[in-house]
């Protein structure tokens, strides 16, 4: 791959401010198109915060947020409403799993295809033919993604009733049955069993070799961090220490120190 | 759940129990008595404690059956003779001559009612019908999307109010032209179902950034200060006296004596009831519906998965709103008389109370709950003045023990038939 592709994601001095706390400390990060790149960092170091800053949970303090996709300009997103900003091409799962738990796995999913129908309510009322196919298209697609994710044994299980396992999967299948071209996971693996955290482990490659998705991870399983990613970012009290290949970021010293205290 | 939870939310139902003692300090506790032109308050103090220790039971409730509901799924079903009987009527339904059947049975019953029973009892019938239409409205809001709305019955007003403000400037017009005053019974029904939508987008508006208490709370002022609007503008509304002599709906010209009267909107209400189940089981299995579902369950994640939550709440607004307003002209068409009381706090709770007892956010639970809450009380007539305290313990029973409630939702399931590895032909059954 060139070194000259823009970034889809181009973070620019990026700071969030909560009360008194700088959880996020003028950080500057680009993710390149079709890389898996991981941001890794102490808890509370301020991963999550980067999440809900470029995904518009929160609006950032200062610094601005841009993506560039495909054959679009390049746009500013910080600030912008959630919905709006997934509507362009970014999806994400949670740390502390946010499924729809008492609806079905497959409406789950279903869900993620939101945007990619056009049915009003009286479309819903009336019920009229491209209604009937569209329900019909978004009920295939969303099996299609269920399949692989390995989770259409599961279609009519009730969210909250899937392992836990399963559920974090769940939430990567919703996310993707957006559409998006860049998919930030948030400790993808946590609580999985070293099994699943393998199994996963393809699943993330698969999704950026076959679906082209480029994928930002945030991840404390060391040995899935350096097996997947190709690039690592670390943070530390907000601020970044060190970025750099996988192999890089384990001969790091600032990074040794930072995981070991002093 | 553990101790200090426990702790936390007896102090979190402590605050709203304050937050709402003092909004409706000015409506339950304070009374204005005009006599001989001089207007002099009453504090009735005695209302004091009993509005507290209610407020306080409930929300206390209302959060132990969140609660509840957060951990329903925890266990395994139990499988009880009633399960067994349930499912048998499920699966004995599936069957197309069987489901059949059934629903030409019920039709029968439902034409020849008021023929057995007579006019007491279709009166009756007609009142539980315009519940049956409010819980399933409310249903969207509540059940549906998740936002408690307590100023209900402000939209049941509109409603009423639409027809009786209808009839009260247009029906002079109307007679000295000849036409039947009937009519406006038909002008009313749409008007008032748009006139609600409007309100009901108008509330969301400020609403949009609020859940649970804090919704429960602004809603409820507005229900109490909308009556209060329409009790305080006397010129317009009528003031506390309302609105009266509504004239009956028209129906081909024919004059009839009050007894048949009583039949005909009967069959109007029913024919309603059927185009609100209808359209509202439409709306549930959609697109619109889900996504209502979706912000019901988590508001982060449907904001997050592509879903505008402000449109959405609107739309929950709108078409809980929109049934309402239908219910309120029927409800004016019924008893040819409304006025402010018709629209307390107290029908808005009774609403709510229907559809937690028949189970939020499903459809045969709505309508269920809602007849047993209009239809059982007129029976039991001797046990009038125990009402509130009956339906306190039965939603306390309910909760605890039945907290999907009487006939919870019955989630649409899909089949998947495999054709050939790359393809599959989805088919769908309920
Ligand atoms: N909404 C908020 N209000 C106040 N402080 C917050 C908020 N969100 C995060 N913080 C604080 O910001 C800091 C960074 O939190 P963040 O969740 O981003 O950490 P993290 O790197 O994701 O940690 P972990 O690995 O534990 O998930 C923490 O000190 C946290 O307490
Ligand atoms: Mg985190």
């Amino acid at each position: 791959m060139s070194e000259i592709v823009a970034p889809i994601l181009d973070i620019q001095n990026l700071s969030m401010v909560f009360g008194g706390l700088r959880a996020i400390d003028h950080v500057s990060l680009h993710i390149k198109s079709g890389e898996i790149c991981a941001l890794i960092g102490p808890n509370g170091a301020g991963k999550t915060t980067i999440f809900n800053c470029v995904t518009g949970v929160y609006k950032p303090t200062e610094g601005s947020i841009a993506i560039q996709h495909g054959e679009h300009p390049k746009e500013e997103i910080q600030g912008l409403k959630p919905n709006t900003i997934n509507l362009k091409g970014l999806a994400r799962t949670f740390q502390n799993i946010r499924l729809f738990s008492n609806m079905s796995v497959l409406e789950n999913v279903m869900i993620g295809r939101h945007n990619s129908l056009k049915a009003s309510i009286f479309n819903a009322i009336l019920r009229d033919r491209a209604t009937k196919e569209e329900e019909q298209r978004v009920i295939d697609e969303s099996h299609d993604i269920l399949k692989k994710m390995k989770l259409e044994m599961f279609i009519n299980e009730t969210a909250r009733n899937l392992p836990y396992g399963a559920q974090r999967r769940l939430e990567i299948a919703r996310a993707l049955a957006t559409d998006p071209f860049l998919l930030l996971l948030d400790e993808p693996v946590a609580g999985m069993n070293p099994n699943e955290t393998k199994e996963l482990e393809e699943t993330i490659n698969i999704i950026r070799d076959k679906e082209k998705v480029t994928i930002l991870l945030i991840e404390h399983d060391m040995s899935l961090v350096m097996n997947v990613s190709e690039r690592i970012y670390v943070l530390d009290y907000g601020r970044l220490i060190a970025e750099g290949t996988p192999m890089e970021i384990k001969a790091n010293p600032e990074v040794i120190k930072a995981y070991l205290g002093e | 759940m553990n101790r200090k939870n426990q702790k936390s939310e007896l102090i979190a139902s402590l605050v709203s129990t304050i937050w709402f003692v003092i909004l409706l300090f000015p409506f339950l506790v304070m009374k204005v008595n005009v006599t001989g032109g001089k207007a002099v308050v009453i504090f009735r103090w005695s209302y004091l404690p009993v509005i507290a220790i209610s407020i306080f039971v409930l929300s206390f409730l209302w959060r132990r059956a969140l609660e509840w509901n957060q951990h329903r799924g925890d266990k395994t079903p139990v499988r009880t003779p009633l399960s067994g009987i349930r499912d048998f009527i499920i699966t004995a339904l599936r069957r197309k001559p069987i489901k059949l059947g059934v629903m030409a049975l019920l039709l029968l019953i439902v034409l020849a009612y008021p023929y057995v029973l007579g006019m007491y009892h279709t009166n009756i019938m007609i009142t539980a019908l315009i519940y049956v239409m409010l819980a399933l409205g409310l249903n969207i809001v509540v059940g549906l999307g998740g936002l408690l709305n307590l100023g209900y019955a402000a939209f049941f007003a509109v409603g009423a109010y639409t027809y009786g403000l209808l009839w009260k400037y247009a029906g002079p017009a109307f007679i000295s032209a000849g036409i039947d005053t009937g009519w406006l019974f038909w002008i009313a029904l749409p008007s008032a179902g748009v006139i609600a939508v409007i309100f009901g987008i108008l509330l969301s508006l400020p609403v949009l950034r609020l859940r649970g208490d804090y919704l429960a709370i602004i809603t409820l002022a507005f229900g109490e200060m909308f009556r209060m609007v329409l009790q305080n503008s006397g010129p317009v509304t009528g003031g506390a006296t309302g609105i009266s002599l509504i004239p009956r709906p028209w129906l081909f010209g024919i004059r009839l004596p009050p007894r048949q009267a009583a039949t005909y909107i009967y069959y109007i209400a029913i024919i309603l009831v059927i185009f609100t189940i209808f359209v509202v089981r439409r709306i549930e299995d959609s697109r619109v519906g889900r996504a209502l579902e979706a912000m019901r369950e988590d508001e982060v994640a449907c904001e997050a998965m592509g879903v505008d939550l402000v449109r959405n709440k609107m739309a929950t607004f709108a078409l809980g709103a929109f049934w309402a307003g239908i219910a309120g002209v029927l409800l004016a068409a019924q008893t040819t008389y409304i006025n402010p009381d018709s629209f307390t706090l107290w029908e808005s709770i009774m609403v709510l109370m229907a559809i937690v007892i028949g189970g939020t956010g499903s459809i045969p639970g709505a309508i269920g709950g809602a007849l047993i809450l209009k239809l059982l009380p007129e029976y039991f007539r001797p046990l009038a003045q125990y009402r509130m305290l009956i339906y306190g313990i039965a939603m306390i029973i309910i909760i605890i023990f039945k907290p999907d409630g009487l006939i919870p939702r019955n989630r649409k399931r899909y089949t998947f038939v495999e054709k050939s590895a790359s393809d599959s032909v989805p088919g769908v059954q309920k």
